[in-house]
């Protein structure tokens, strides 16, 4: 599944939009970075409400696919900026954490 | 690269800005990138260079990186003058840490970056002193 049809099923909100055609393969959730640093895998989808730019320093670093805010966690000043510089794909969706992951499992059996 | 020096790479970490920490490591990830280095051994120096960084930023506040690229193995040296580590052994274990609860509200404080540079590296090697500071040396074979 690629990034533009998790946004699309999802109904989620474009933070950045910078390669919707990027492949998924699979998903972390977790709020601590450094749990996230060492269990997340290159192209995961990172669900978090952790929204400040270390975040997407994780993501840069690990080389993940997209990050999805959950429970509409309000990005920090900079954050939107940030990641359109470093080209990550991020997204924001009022579900919450178990939600989003719930439905992002039914996609990726599919 | 066989026979080659080193390449070496300096860095400057600046201690302030807890927001934009982590930016020497990506910036090295984007050498070894370039370098045409393996990916998984690109993302193990990533990880623990992080880690590493992150601690110096809030811990130590900053210090300096040294990275060497030799054709077997990617070194880091991660250098501070911050308070230095009483006890090396507590530090390490997972779930350990002192960070405050300002740190904490940012995503960090789950005490699991040393063990991640211990889990990730071939090499570890902490040195410090109180009061005086911290020198972590870590390598990735490649
Ligand atoms: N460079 C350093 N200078 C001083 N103390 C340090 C340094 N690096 C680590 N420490 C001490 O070791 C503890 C454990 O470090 P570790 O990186 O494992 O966890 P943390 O930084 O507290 O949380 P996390 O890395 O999970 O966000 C820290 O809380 C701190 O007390
Ligand atoms: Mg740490």
């Amino acid at each position: 599944m690629t990034v533009n049809s998790v946004c699309e099923r999802l109904d989620l909100e474009v933070l950045n939009l910078a390669d919707g055609e990027r492949e998924i393969l699979g998903v972390y959730a977790g709020d601590l970075l450094s749990w996230v640093m060492g269990h997340a895998n290159e192209s995961d989808v990172l669900v978090t409400i952790m929204s400040n730019i270390n975040t997407l320093a994780v993501a840069s670093l690990l080389d993940l696919s997209c990050v999805i805010l959950a429970e509409s966690s309000e990005p920090d000043p900079g954050f939107v900026e940030t990641a359109q510089s470093k080209e990550i794909n991020v997204f924001r969706s009022k579900l919450t954490t178990y939600e989003i992951c719930v439905e992002l499992s039914r996609m990726l059996e599919e | 690269m066989d026979n080659a020096a080193p390449l070496e790479f300096h860095f400057n970490v600046d201690g302030k800005d807890f927001t934009s920490a982590g930016e020497a490591s990506v910036e090295v990830k984007k050498i070894l990138r370039r370098i045409g280095l393996d990916s998984e051994a690109i993302r193990r120096v990533s990880i623990a260079m992080y880690e590493a960084e992150i601690n110096m930023v809030i811990h130590a506040g900053g210090g300096e990186a040294d990275v060497s690229v030799s054709p077997d193995k990617i070194t880091l040296v991660m250098t501070d003058h911050g308070p230095g580590i009483a006890d090396i052994e507590l530090a390490m274990r997972e779930g350990y840490s002192t960070a405050p609860d300002n740190i904490r509200s940012l995503g960090f404080g789950a005490g699991m970056g040393l063990p991640n540079i211990k889990r990730y590296t071939d090499e570890l090697k902490i040195e410090s002193e109180v009061g005086k500071g911290t020198k972590i040396t870590m390598s990735v074979n490649i």
